[in-house]
């Protein structure tokens, strides 16, 4: 058994505009099962974050409890890492955002994390309008106890055992959408062609996006009658809005061609090219969208793509009015303004 | 594109470069891992059955294998597989009892060996196990041919070599030692089956430039001169000494001259330093004795006083190239060099002679004087006179007359048992799985960093002092098991099914060098500039398998896969294995003979 990636990289290599080629976005060799959907998902973060010039000192990745919540420490080794409570990823997510606005926060949770114990969380941080990928890895079973049904498995799907899930699945992405996320998309971890610029749009997007990348579980949920497996996913697949990342620095130079689709500007000036493959769909129409995937699900179809995006986004610290400037960069004079201000303000309120 | 067949032996040989490139195909990998395993006596009979002289070449030889080396591209310097291999030969046991049985019934048929150096003894030891009558003709009076008289013994210790020319011969070879064959057509009177050429190229070019004649006592031959130290007849030589020429014979003269009293010892070249022929440890080796190497130098007069030599005057020269990458000496206008010398030693090149080849037996030559050589067969117009060696096409190296060697004796007992002698054996290969358990290999599959490691070598005080002394102390077997972890295992295949994969893309996340990628099918140059991973190194092949369920091709660059099993490691349903291959190559008798 090999614990360590070697090193050696291919000799031609690429570099990004830092300097890193895609290797030093990596982390830890995988302790998941082989074949597990959760590696691939890492991979297209690491894809994601290299192809994003993103420094990785600038990024914190925080995880709940779970097979998912293992994978921060398979990617993004030089950043930073909070293996956090079972379902209270947002929570410390939502601490340390308050603190460091200036971070890129990658939240990394499961369906258990996220549809059963963390559920309460998830509603909450989506309505406070965190500014961070909120990544569940979904693959409808408990992995780590043995393969149960979780909270996101379709109802009537078989577990490996053959016995039929009797009760109704959570859809997080019309969750999602119901609480007000501006950045809704799902993904497959067998297609990173469409999940790495996902992950880039979502990195991008200066609020709460969610990406709810379906994740077979090679273990326990890649069998026959099973809805989450590659087969079944790949068979039930439908691509209604595929994106394309283009980068600020693409998007001032002359050669550059918008394309087909309709195009959402980043705030950071970078472009999402949307490609429509059902003209009938509208991802930025939060009603239609739920009615759409309301339709799907009757038909025992997988809605993918970029679902739902809304560029003009208010996040928390907008809400709440906060400085500029990162509190945690404040110094100590700037945060405890003195007796004086505690006083006058007290006695604005007498 | 095609679909590979990573289960043909053409296929496969190609992945195992330094196997490939070994022109009589040593199973490199499979013998480093036996060095590792300190199972120095099998790694040396792995190295003896396919090149012969394991001893000598793991401290003479040119090493195709290593400029072939994949660990070469993965960092910057290859496996030291020479050393590796004399580590195999220094630490083996006794091996007499593996030696192969010599039937004590002949087979009837008589052979005759011309010349006992490295092609004329590989025929010797690939056929006398089939029960030929062998004799074998040599002009010295000891076997080994340029190994002994030309290559100094500070590089290979004359014991070294006795052991493994005796083992040939002591197989029960007729030798007729000090005889030297005058005439041909005398030899095919005797009635032989068959008749080896393994002469060599045994005549050293002479540089015949103004002042020549005036100073002859000299100037002398490189290989001549070598062979009258070896023999003893030359036992000093001047302090000031030019050595002309840029290929290892002139590294060979120059640290001989240094060790004979040559205190102030040159080389001089035509050609720039990186052109020079020498192999670059030799011309480093020269270079670590303290001898300055004046390239652009395209000699022009010998000076002499009073009869006697005291300089040699050199034209500085560049190079420019035509349209066509020929290169040509263009003189520059510089005043011509004068270097002070008492000796000039002149190794620029040898040539075949065959004086004693008569020209109206039915041996036809071509137009330069060389006799006309089946490439494949080395059998010449004269049905039962083969070719071998330098003696065959020109100088060229001992690994390469060791594998002349092998296809003269496969052409010689086809040709002896009256089979059509262009009717090769065929290659084979076995494809054996490592896994041993869920992720372990029976190969030691972790890729090590470590650096090429340097042999030990001694004192240059003390090699100056002596001939006989070897410079080259060997790795040690801790050395030896730390270079031994630098080969990558090119052997241990990755061999793919279709059927069983289901495109998870472990294998494309984890592998450390980009090599996998899962694509549309596409013409080939399409593909290659399609990949995970650029792939420019157009001499690897594409290993490109049949549809996968999605109607993609997973397509794998072979250029600088670590061969790590890491892809095999994370495939959840070992749609990628690991396959040790193990190729069949022909030599005669065995499968060759029906």
């Amino acid at each position: 058994m090999s614990y360590i990636k070697p090193k050696v990289t291919h000799p031609a290599i690429a570099k990004n505009e830092l300097g890193f080629t895609r290797r030093d976005y990596e982390g830890s060799i995988s302790t998941l099962c082989a074949g597990c959907g959760h590696d691939s998902i890492s991979a297209a973060l690491i894809q994601a974050c290299y192809e994003l010039d993103l420094p990785p000192h600038r990024i914190a990745k925080i995880s709940g409890i779970g097979c998912s919540s293992k994978t921060p420490t398979y990617f993004l080794g030089a950043s930073h890492g909070f293996n956090s409570v079972h379902g209270r990823m947002p929570s410390v997510v939502t601490g340390a955002n308050i603190a460091n606005k200036d971070l890129v926060y990658i939240g990394v949770s499961g369906d258990g994390d996220t549809a059963s114990i963390g559920f309460g969380q998830f509603s909450h941080i989506v309505r406070r309008r965190l500014n961070m990928l909120y990544m569940v890895e979904n693959n409808g079973v408990y992995g780590l106890t043995k393969g149960q049904f979780s909270a996101t498995a379709d109802f009537g799907s078989a577990s490996k055992g053959g016995v039929p899930n009797p009760f109704d699945q959570i859809d997080l992405i019309q969750m999602a959408l119901q609480l007000g996320a501006t950045y809704v998309a799902r993904g497959f971890s067998g297609d990173k062609k469409q999940l790495v610029p996902l992950i880039k749009g979502a990195l991008s997007h200066p609020g709460f996006a969610m990406i709810d990348c379906i994740s077979p579980c090679v273990t326990f949920n890649n069998h026959e009658g099973s809805t989450r497996s590659y087969e079944y996913v790949r068979e039930h697949d439908v691509p209604v809005v595929t994106a394309d990342y283009v980068p600020y620095a693409k998007t001032i130079r002359v050669d550059y061609e918008p394309g087909t689709g309709t195009q959402v500007k980043m705030h950071d000036g970078s472009v999402l090219n949307l490609h429509k493959l059902d003209e009938d769909y509208d991802p930025y129409d939060r009603k239609k969208a739920i009615n759409y995937l309301l339709d799907c699900q009757e038909q025992g179809k997988i809605a993918t793509g970029m679902l739902y995006v809304n560029p003009d986004v208010t996040d928390f610290h907008d809400i709440m009015k906060t400085v500029d400037e990162p509190l945690s960069s404040l110094n100590y004079d700037r945060l405890n303004p003195g007796v004086e201000a505690l006083e006058s303000i007290n006695a604005s309120f007498r | 594109m095609k679909r590979s067949d990573i289960r043909d032996p053409d296929y496969i040989q190609k992945v195992v470069d330094c196997q490939h490139a070994c022109p009589a195909h040593t199973n490199v990998p499979e013998y480093i891992r036996l060095i590792a395993a300190e199972r120095y006596s099998d790694a040396y009979m792995l190295n003896w059955h396919s090149n012969v002289f394991p001893g000598v070449l793991g401290r003479t030889c040119d090493r195709p294998c290593e400029p072939a080396c994949r660990r070469g591209r993965v960092e910057e310097k290859p496996v030291a597989i020479c050393r590796l291999k004399r580590v195999a030969a220094d630490n083996k046991g006794d091996i007499g009892q593996r030696m192969p049985e010599i039937p004590k019934k002949k087979n009837g048929k008589r052979i005759a060996l011309i010349g006992a150096g490295p092609a004329s003894l590989a025929v010797a030891r690939d056929l006398m196990p089939l029960g030929y009558d062998i004799e074998l003709y040599e002009r010295e009076r000891r076997g080994g041919g340029f190994m002994r008289v030309q290559i100094p013994s500070f590089r290979l210790p004359a014991e070294v070599l006795d052991e493994e020319v005796d083992q040939i011969l002591n197989m029960g070879v007729k030798t007729h030692f000090g005889t030297e064959i005058t005439s041909l057509a005398a030899l095919l009177e005797e009635g032989f089956d068959a008749i080896f050429i393994g002469t060599g190229a045994p005549r050293g070019n002479w540089l015949d430039v103004a002042g020549a004649e005036a100073v002859a006592d000299n100037v002398h031959v490189g290989i001549d001169w070598l062979s009258s130290v070896h023999f003893g007849h030359t036992e000093k030589v001047g302090k000031r000494v030019v050595v002309i020429g840029g290929g290892n014979t002139a590294m060979d003269c120059c640290r001989t001259a240094r060790r004979l009293g040559g205190e102030e010892v040159t080389i001089t070249v035509r050609s720039g330093f990186e052109e020079m022929k020498a192999s670059e440890w030799e011309k480093e080796d020269a270079m670590a004795e303290g001898i300055p190497f004046l390239n652009y130098h395209q000699p022009l007069e010998y000076l002499s006083e009073n009869g006697k030599l005291v300089g040699m005057k050199f034209q500085k020269v560049r190079a420019e190239y035509d349209d066509n990458g020929r290169r040509k000496l263009i003189a520059t206008d510089e005043v011509p060099v004068t270097v002070a010398c008492d000796d000039v030693l002149v190794a620029i090149g040898q040539s075949n002679a065959f004086p004693w080849i008569e020209r109206d037996i039915g041996i036809d030559f071509d137009d330069r004087d060389m006799p006309i050589v089946d490439e494949l067969t080395h059998q010449s117009s004269l049905p039962n006179v083969f070719f071998g060696g330098d003696a065959a096409f020109g100088p060229k190296n001992i690994i390469t007359a060791v594998a002349h060697g092998h296809a003269a004796a496969i052409s010689i007992d086809l040709h002896c048992s009256s089979q059509d002698i262009r009717e090769r054996p065929v290659k084979g290969v076995n494809l054996i799985s490592q896994k041993m358990g869920l992720h372990d290999w029976s190969y030691s599959n972790a890729y090590d960093g470590l650096q090429r490691r340097i042999v030990p070598q001694v004192e240059l005080k003390a090699a100056l002092s002596s001939m006989s002394l070897e410079v080259e102390k060997g790795f040690d077997a801790e050395q030896a098991y730390e270079e031994a972890r630098r080969c990558l295992n090119c052997d241990v295949q990755t061999v793919f099914t279709e059927k069983l994969c289901i495109e998870c893309d472990a294998c494309v996340d984890i592998c450390p060098t980009d090599c996998i990628t899962f694509i549309e099918d596409a013409p080939e140059e399409l593909l290659r500039q399609s990949l995970m991973a650029p792939s420019t190194n157009l001499a690897q092949d594409l290993f490109v398998s049949s549809e996968v369920k999605t109607g993609r091709v997973m397509v794998k660059d072979e250029d600088v896969c670590l061969h790590c099993g890491l892809c095999a490691e994370r495939c959840p349903t070992s749609a990628w294995d690991m396959q040790k291959s193990i190729l069949k190559l022909p030599q005669a008798g065995g499968i060759c003979r029906t």
